[in-house]
């Protein structure tokens, strides 16, 4: 099991969850089950997420594994200044 | 007596006119001394030569000796004076450190009574040079509050104007000067706060082949740009002149800041975010909106990092990316690792003892 801590911007578009529970074990599996629960996510997560897993940030590397009992930070692209 | 002291002085006149070095004078009048010397020594007394010349030898060696003395005592001063100026003269290239005026001393007052920063650490604020890429949402806290804090020279590129819409969040920038170059609008702002700093403007967008010689000016950079490319040129460029970097950003309702110093340990923006994502993918503050005190908080916050770095005081964000979600009021650190595959650092920031395993990413 996997928690996923939904960060910012992306709450409201989550119905307001804050941390939400998903069997996944890589990065895919997260995107493709946050956007079936979650259609209002669908739009941002095509656009583009960083997941952050023990103090990594990850951008597009949705094979790499997910080790069981992570938590994953799920966060939008951040360039704006 | 006067006769041989008058003729010296002839010497010295006739030399004068003649063009003569006044070594071969000093030559000449030497050689008449030891003449006259000389015939009171070899003579016999009551000579014609001696009774001109005063009857004795010892009112001229006591002349002698006064004129040795004089000569040794103003060589050695001329000695010791260049000596001393050759230990204290610095060298030419360092520039004096100029005094705090007294209004700047009061300026300062809350400052210098933080015991992390002190007199030292304002010292070191006004000595320092730091950097400021981008005048817009994050530039103008930061620049307003390097500003108020007394950095001693600013540097702001960008090369925008300001616009109407700019206004709702960049309060460093006046209705007054919509239509103007944003880094000429913040210099008034930042000298109207603080008349005892140097504001350095580059009106001019960040270009890879200027940003090497730009940096190499700075002892900070601090990135508050709005677009990937840029922030991406800024590391690598910030990496390959040995210089830290405070970068920040934001979106709508968050932010995010660390500060990378690969030279001296921890990593490099793109360790953190290995891919730039393809232009016109990430939307703009104009496309995806932005609250406006969200960039006053971030940009507030990289500030005080600015200040902390500058005087040692505290911890910063070294191997740190923290996060703030403006929307629900939560912050949150991550911990941050070099990665020994970075293609702007190579994981040069590593500690060997954190070094990770191999990546499991594909």
């Amino acid at each position: 099991m996997v928690r996923v801590k939904i960060w910012g911007s992306l709450r409201p578009l989550a119905d307001g969850q804050s941390e939400i529970e998903l069997e996944a074990r890589t990065f895919k599996e997260v995107l493709d089950q946050l956007g079936a629960r979650y259609p209002a996510l669908r739009p941002q997560i095509k656009r583009g997420v960083s997941m952050a897993l023990n103090g990594r940030i990850y951008r597009e590397a949705w094979f790499t594994k997910i080790p069981p009992e992570s938590e994953v930070v799920l966060m939008p692209y951040m360039a704006g200044g | 007596m006067a006769l041989v002291l008058m003729t010296m002085a002839g010497f010295w006149a006739l030399g004068a006119v003649m063009r003569v070095p006044s070594r071969m004078r000093w030559v000449m009048i030497g050689f008449l001394y030891l003449a006259v010397v000389l015939a009171h020594l070899i003579l016999p007394p009551g000579t014609g030569l001696r009774v001109a010349t005063g009857n004795s030898a010892a009112p001229w060696l006591v002349l002698g000796g006064l004129a040795a003395l004089g000569l040794t005592y103003g060589r050695g001063l001329a000695w010791l004076r260049a000596r001393h100026s050759a230990k204290t003269t610095p060298p030419p290239s360092a520039t004096p450190p100029t005094r705090f005026r007294p209004a700047e001393l009061d300026r300062y007052a809350r400052h210098i009574m933080l015991r992390e920063i002190g007199g030292p650490g304002q010292r070191a604020l006004k000595d320092a040079r730091v950097l400021v890429i981008g005048a817009g949402g994050l530039g103008a806290p930061v620049l307003l509050y390097l500003a108020g804090a007394g950095v001693g020279t600013i540097g702001v590129i960008d090369g925008d104007v300001v616009d109407n819409s700019n206004l709702q969040r960049q309060v460093i920038h006046s209705d007054a000067s919509i239509g103007m170059a944003k880094v000429f609008s913040a210099a008034q702002t930042m000298r109207a706060l603080n008349p005892f700093i140097a504001v350095e403007c580059y009106n001019r967008r960040l270009e890879p082949n200027m940003a090497a010689a730009l940096f190499a000016d700075y002892d900070l950079i601090m990135d508050g740009s709005d677009n990937f490319a840029t922030r991406y040129l800024v590391n690598r460029t910030a990496v390959a002149c040995g210089k830290p970097l405070i970068s920040a950003a934001i979106t709508q309702w968050e932010g995010q800041i660390s500060l990378y110093d690969p030279a001296r340990g921890g990593p490099c923006y793109q360790c953190l975010f290995p891919q730039e994502p393809a232009p016109g993918t990430v939307p703009t503050c104009a496309e995806a909106g932005v609250a406006a005190p969200l960039p006053g908080v971030i940009g507030a916050m990289m500030a005080l990092e600015a200040v902390k770095h500058l005087t040692q005081a505290g911890q910063g964000l070294r191997g740190r990316l923290m996060l703030y979600d403006g929307l629900y009021s939560e912050s949150r650190m991550i911990r941050t690792t070099a990665r020994a595959d970075c293609p702007a650092c190579h994981g040069q920031g590593h500690a060997p003892e954190n070094r990770p395993a191999p990546d499991t990413a594909v």
